[in-house]
């Protein structure tokens, strides 16, 4: 490959590059990947109760590394009477050390739990990559950073909550309760944890069972910032853990990012226990894309949208509501952009396309397209080369989808995109509303009123007007419907980790 | 003949004379006006195209024995061939392009600079991007002499490797053309020459076509012309169209490099207007900048020209070169811009034909990250020749 390009360049050359074209031959990229040595990946890991690493009673498991489909390390599971002591943990320390501390010394806690995980990027973003199967640059770029500026602006709330809109002061709610997903394994921890502990609550969160590592080397960060012991408890396990937690009776809020079908249950079982509960559930977006978007800004926004993360984001843009006046020119530009993305190896520096996590949500994506045609859609598959190892998928957009179909309805949590033509605003609109979910929404448009105009009608907790998939710890990130309720992030973000309702705090809203 | 002749001849002065000549209405083309997204549905399998000027039966001969020649239009397809008809038509045309948004396009093109270009593929866009230099000397110092020694580092980048390639072009005023044209003889270097009263274009379409001939008569094999920034902001898109096809029409065979200086174009939308216009006129290349104006070449307003040539292809099955010029000077900014035409346009224009970089101190550090691959170890400037 390189000699071809030099010969090429040298051909350019003599033969008189101002007279004659060379023939083209392509430009391959070398192999660039991280060093997976910069992870410091542990044989074992142990769970992280009451300040100290210990060992959970629920058993070791494997976590594997889903683009290789090999054991990355050993991990101690929690059993139930392990979630009892952390909760007991958690309550101690809130009782005699979290409420009392002063919003200006949380906050100090909260900034060098930050600096801490600006200090690890490199090590997280391999940590993630190799036990999410996400591609180092997402990693590297998005995840970690992201989650360091969580902590950055929460810590900076601490101190100034009586200002935040929830009266002269605002009382946190006690433990918390928290379960993640395995999308975005770190970035979410920091979501859930920063503003719960910003708000004055101590936590008992548990990660995902196919990613529980990066929460694990953030424990460590928690533990060098000096965090008093108990604020943070990290128990680790499967779904079973994950409802035990949600229901124990020492806990006051619950706060959980997954499934709808888990909402639903997590709602029905805390249902009149006075818990205070935020769900952050599945999505359907529709990316709308009108005859006068910035055409070439907007192909770039659906592939973000849908292929940012594998597809495994919850806001993804899986339904492309396309004018039925450019769908042409948008279907065309959207191939030739989707054929360029590089899929393979997550530690290689230049893959776009990561590994589906695990064989699970896998055979999801496989049987959600297969339905897909056999609903009469009509399938493109980019013709870039998948590894014989490891989960992978290859970026997929359907087109004739009609609402009525499982894949204009279903999340499928991949790299796989919808394609729905409407005609006038009015029908995006309709099409748009048209699911039970609300998380997010797209609008492409020059026009600056029909953004305000149709981000104003959208059912969506989320609208973005020109791009897709932006996260800032600023802005009030959380769905409508079965997308769940409650917000994450901002002012409106800490609301869900004070209590907002009694008496004392009834000056303000957010 | 052109196009835009009420509009010029309303002008007198020095270039009226090319104006006097009597145009009809193309208004039944006027329904040809499409955005872009109608191109591709005609695809590039359109019947043989038409020439712009075919009409020309239908017109009065010349009335001015101006030593303007009569430019030949450039050959466009048919559902293109009305968008130039006059200038109400190419400003509609112009206008409907899609827009660009200014936070996607930078975006996009800060992702994709991330690219981690090792080893081999780093080596293969080292030698490309040599190859693919038009080196340049543009001052008002330029002596006899400063030309030559321009010329002998064009030939031998690196004279301690010869495997080095050369470059693709010497860049001079038009007044030096001929020291350069006597330097490179067979060597296969060709020899670029700024025309038409570069940088500013401020000057009639006469003395501009003069110094274009000036420039080709002494052995240019290349004109890089500026477009007239001023006449294309004040909207006035018939005039500019006009005189790329006049210098399109001097030119000849000769290729022709259209600087649309995009640092005074200011904004995406106007850059992407500028290379549609200067390709509808016959522009062989869309060049960024003059290197006299700052920003120069970025890489948000490449990805906006290499969009447009893209596009362009897709259009009309013409593939038009890209010059990126003035402020590239490592060979990390260079490699950025080859991914950007790699991933944007596409590897067909990872050719010396179809993309050039305008720069003077870029080469040597080309050179010398070139002897690092190779040798494994970094070269100071001292080790590398000075042009």
């Amino acid at each position: 490959m390189a000699d071809s390009t030099r010969a090429l360049a040298r051909r350019g050359a003599t033969q008189g590059s101002s007279v004659t074209p060379g023939s083209v031959t392509p430009w391959e990229y070398a192999p660039a990947p991280e060093s997976a040595l910069i992870g410091r990946i542990k044989p074992r890991y142990r769970m992280f109760v009451g300040g100290r690493f210990v060992d959970g009673r629920g058993g070791d498991q494997a976590t594997i590394n889903p683009a290789t489909e090999s054991e990355l390390a050993q991990v101690s599971w929690a059993s139930a009477d392990d979630v009892d002591d952390a909760v007991r943990a958690a309550r101690r320390a809130y009782d005699t050390v979290w409420s009392k501390m002063s919003g200006l010394d949380r906050g100090k806690y909260l900034f060098r739990i930050a600096r801490g995980i600006a200090e690890r990027a490199r090590e997280l973003a391999v940590v993630e990559t190799l036990d999410n199967g996400k591609p180092i640059k997402e990693s590297r770029d998005a995840d970690i950073p992201t989650a360091a500026a969580h902590f950055f602006y929460h810590a900076g709330w601490a101190d100034k909550l009586e200002h935040a809109g929830f009266g002269p002061h605002p009382k946190a709610l006690g433990v918390a309760g928290q379960v993640i997903p395995w999308n975005f394994p770190l970035l979410m921890a920091a979501w859930k944890i920063a503003p719960a502990l910003a708000a004055g609550n101590t936590v008992v969160i548990k990660p995902a069972e196919s990613t529980p590592l990066s929460i694990l080397v953030l424990a460590e960060i928690m533990q060098d910032a000096g965090l008093p012991d108990g604020v943070v408890n990290i128990v680790t396990g499967a779904g079973d853990i994950g409802s035990y937690l949600v229901n124990h009776p020492g806990i006051d809020k619950v706060a959980f990012t997954g499934s709808t079908a888990v909402g639903k249950k997590i709602q029905q079982s805390l249902a009149g226990t006075g818990k205070k509960v935020t769900l952050e559930l599945g999505g359907k977006a529709a990316n709308i894309v009108f005859d006068d978007a910035p055409i070439d800004q907007a192909v770039e926004g659906i592939v973000n949208g849908i292929f940012f993360n594998q597809g495994h984001v919850c806001c993804a843009g899986s339904r492309l509501l396309v004018q039925e006046s450019v769908e042409d020119e948008v279907i065309s530009k959207l191939r030739d952009r989707i054929a360029t993305l590089r899929l393979g190896d997550p530690m290689d520096k230049n893959t776009d396309i990561g590994a589906i996590n695990s064989a699970e949500q896998l055979s999801k994506i496989t049987e959600l397209s297969a339905a897909g045609d056999a609903e009469g859609a009509h399938r493109w598959t980019s013709p870039c080369p998948v590894p014989d190892k490891g989960f992978f998928f290859p970026p997929t957009v359907f087109t004739d989808v009609s609402q009525s179909m499982r894949i204009a309805r279903e999340e499928i949590f991949g790299p796989v995109l919808s394609v729905l033509t409407f005609r006038t605003p009015d029908e995006a609109l309709a099409k748009a509303n048209n699911t039970p979910y609300g998380l997010s929404a797209g609008i492409w448009t020059e026009k600056g009123s029909r953004i305000l105009g149709m981000a104003g009608a959208l059912r969506a907790g989320v609208v973005w007007a020109n791009t897709f998939n932006r996260f800032d710890p600023t802005a009030a990130f959380g769905g409508y419907k079965e997308s769940g309720f409650g917000r994450e992030g901002g002012p409106s973000g800490l609301a869900a980790y004070l209590d907002t309702d009694s008496d004392t705090a009834d000056e303000g809203a957010a | 003949m052109t196009l835009f002749r009420g509009d010029l001849a309303h002008r007198a002065g020095p270039d009226s004379a090319i104006g006097a000549i009597a145009m009809p209405c193309w208004c039944a083309q006027l329904h040809h006006i499409c955005r872009v997204a109608a191109l591709y549905d005609r695809g590039m399998g359109s019947p043989a195209p038409v020439a712009l000027g075919d009409a020309t039966s239908t017109r009065p001969p010349a009335t001015s024995a101006a030593s303007v020649a009569v430019p030949p239009r450039p050959v466009l397809p048919p559902h293109l061939a009305g968008v130039t008809a006059d200038e109400s038509a190419l400003r509609r045309f112009l206008h409907g392009l899609p827009g660009v948004d200014p936070v996607g396009v930078e975006s996009r093109a800060a992702a994709l600079a991330t690219r981690s270009i090792k080893k081999g593929s780093k080596l293969a866009a080292l030698d490309l991007a040599i190859s693919m230099v038009d080196l340049t000397t543009l001052e008002g110092a330029d002596t006899p002499g400063k030309v030559k020694s321009l010329c002998a580092k064009a030939r031998r980048p690196d004279p301690d490797d010869p495997s080095t390639p050369q470059v693709a072009a010497v860049c001079v005023y038009p007044d030096r053309v001929s020291i350069a044209a006597a330097e490179l003889a067979g060597t296969g270097i060709g020899i670029a020459s700024v025309a038409t009263a570069f940088p500013s274009g401020r000057s009639s379409l006469s003395i501009k076509l003069a110094d274009t001939r000036l420039a080709i008569e002494s052995g240019a094999t290349e004109v890089d012309m500026v477009i007239d920034r001023g006449t294309f902001l004040a909207g006035e898109y018939g005039r500019v169209f006009d005189e790329i096809a006049a210098i399109k029409a001097e030119c000849g065979q000769t290729r022709l490099k259209v600087i649309l200086e995009t640092g005074e174009l200011a904004t995406y939308d106007n850059v992407r207007r500028a290379s549609w216009l200067a390709m509808l006129a016959g522009a062989d290349f869309i060049k960024t900048s003059t290197g006299k104006v700052s920003p120069a070449a970025t890489l948000p307003v490449i990805h906006v020209m290499l969009q447009a040539v893209r596009d362009w292809r897709a259009a009309t099955g013409r593939q038009v070169a890209v010059k990126p010029a003035g402020g590239i000077r490592t060979a990390k900014d260079a490699i950025r811009f080859l991914v950007a035409v790699h991933e944007v346009a596409g590897a067909e224009w990872l050719d010396p034909f179809y993309f050039r970089f305008g720069a003077s101190s870029l080469l040597n550090d080309l050179i010398m990250q070139r002897r690092k691959q190779l040798s494994g170890h970094y070269w100071g400037p001292d080790y590398v020749t000075v042009a």
